[in-house]
């Protein structure tokens, strides 16, 4: 197997499949690595990480941090909200800064799609995208495809309907990337308002109503009502998108087989998962977490593989 | 010109790996507290021709054993031109209070000793830790680091290079020294 095709992750559009299937080897190790008495290895001990958070996050970023200190990279934090961009400072002025500390690679989330693409040009360093805007977050389409595959041992000819928000998804696009390479069959469900445009483009077929969806599938991922990103009503109220798309037990113990449920989190208790389906063993919530450090752990792994310089 | 010469043939390491097995014996009895472990990837084959032998010399007795892949404990991440891909770890077994027997094919630096040394005290506190190898290439080493069990001492020079075939790769079970072409 050869090493992966890219210098950044910048989203899932770029990777081949067998970088995907590299990564998920990779983190098949990892996975054991984190569950052994001592969970570290020293492979990083000579590279620094600097996590730039410009978008508020705490599951992505604690699971980067973990990520990083298993592997004894050392690490900096940054967050927007405590910086100088809130004195009017620029991206790359901010990175620039951070890089002059001599840091080899950048784990950043930011609410502009692009923004790690722009880094990747712009700077001298690995640049890991943890979500841009409504574009790509990779790594969370990665530990979705992994945890599916840990479950059902393969993810080719599976079903997958992503319910909910996809307009404004990064996670969704990126699933649907992700998935789509690792030859599953990916529909999205949702009301229309908040269905993007260029589904059609990407072969991907919508459901308005959401049992016939779950009917279709073997796997559900939820997706979060983003509250955040609502700037105009797309949908009445949230009493009524729970009524129409929200999945709680009747809904599941309605269909004639047993599906698996997935959500990138937080999950909006009582809005897209009901209490009693989102802590049911149908949802693997929990396994998509643990995952994550191992899938976190794989990419910075293997990118560090790709720096040179000694 | 490329120059090589065989080392060791099929009949000669499997002699030297029965000698090998008597020698574990001696030391380790029936291993009631001892588990084999393979340094991945090459050390692996030696480590299954050592239980298979192990179990025709001393039959009923099942013998702990596991192998072990050191990619993530390797110092030349970054001083590599190949990358560093990791294989599928197969340690089953517990090495807490345990004799372990590191067995790879050939010492060279000794660094990856070193490596698969920090790989198994990951899992916990083996007792002791030995090391047993096909071939011992002298005087090329980094660490101090010595096995406790020798198939066959060699002396070569830095450019030459020790190839170790199996039958389960290569077809053949043999041992090759091999002057490398710009010598």
């Amino acid at each position: 197997m050869s090493n992966l095709s890219v210098e950044h992750l910048l989203g899932i559009k770029h990777l081949t499949l067998s970088d995907i299937e590299l990564i998920f080897k990779t983190a098949d190790n990892f996975k054991k690595i984190i569950n052994q008495p001592i969970k570290k290895v020293p492979s990083l001990r000579d590279i620094t990480i600097a996590n730039l958070f410009f978008e508020d996050s705490t599951r992505t970023k604690l699971s980067f941090e973990l990520a990083e200190k298993r592997l004894s990279a050392d690490m900096i934090n940054f967050s927007s909200s405590s910086s100088s961009v809130k004195k009017g400072e620029t991206l790359l002025d901010t990175v620039n800064n951070i890089l002059a500390m001599k840091v080899d690679i950048i784990v950043i989330r930011h609410p502009n799609p692009g923004a790690s693409v722009f880094l990747s040009r712009n700077v001298d360093a690995k640049i890991v995208n943890a979500g841009d805007g409504t574009h790509e977050h990779p790594t969370q389409a990665l530990l979705d495809a992994y945890s599916i595959r840990e479950r059902y041992k393969n993810v080719k000819d599976k079903k997958i309907v992503i319910v909910g928000d996809i307009l404004h998804s990064r996670v969704a696009l990126s699933n649907i990337y992700c998935l789509q390479k690792l030859g599953a069959e990916v529909k999205v469900c949702g009301p229309s308002s908040l269905m993007p445009k260029y589904l059609d483009a990407l072969g991907v077929s919508h459901f308005s109503n959401l049992k016939e969806a779950l009917e279709w599938c073997d796997i559900a991922n939820v997706l979060r009502i983003q509250l955040e990103r609502q700037d105009v009503n797309y949908f009445p109220s949230l009493r009524e998108y729970s009524m129409v798309y929200g999945i709680d037990r009747t809904v599941l113990d309605s269909l004639d087989k047993e599906i698996t449920i997935l959500h990138p989190g937080p999950i909006n208790r009582g809005v897209e998962l009901s209490s009693d389906v989102a802590d049911s063993k149908h949802a693997i919530i929990l396994d998509q977490v643990e995952n994550g450090v191992a899938i976190r752990m794989a990419i910075l792994f293997l990118l560090a593989g790709k720096l040179k310089n000694i | 010109m490329l120059e090589q010469k065989e080392i060791l043939n099929q009949q000669s390491i499997s002699l030297t790996i029965e000698r090998l097995c008597h020698e574990l014996i001696e030391a380790h009895n029936i291993f009631r507290n001892t588990v084999l472990i393979g340094v991945q990837p090459r050390g692996t084959y030696l480590n299954n021709r050592i239980l298979q032998k192990l179990n025709m010399i001393i039959p009923n007795n099942s013998i702990e054993s596991g192998n072990v892949d050191i990619s993530f404990h390797r110092d030349d991440l970054m001083r590599r031109d190949q990358p560093i891909l990791p294989e599928e770890m197969d340690m089953d077994v517990s090495v807490e209070g345990k004799d372990i027997v590191l067995i790879d094919d050939v010492l060279f630096t000794g660094r990856s000793i070193r490596s698969a040394i920090d790989a198994i005290i990951t899992f916990g506190r083996p007792k002791s830790i030995e090391l047993l190898t096909l071939i011992d290439r002298k005087f090329s080493r980094h660490l101090p680091i010595q096995p406790n069990y020798v198939g066959k001492t060699i002396n070569v020079m830095g450019s030459e290079k020790i190839i170790v075939e199996w039958k389960e790769t290569s077809g053949i079970d043999r041992v090759l020294m091999r002057k490398s072409e710009n010598e």
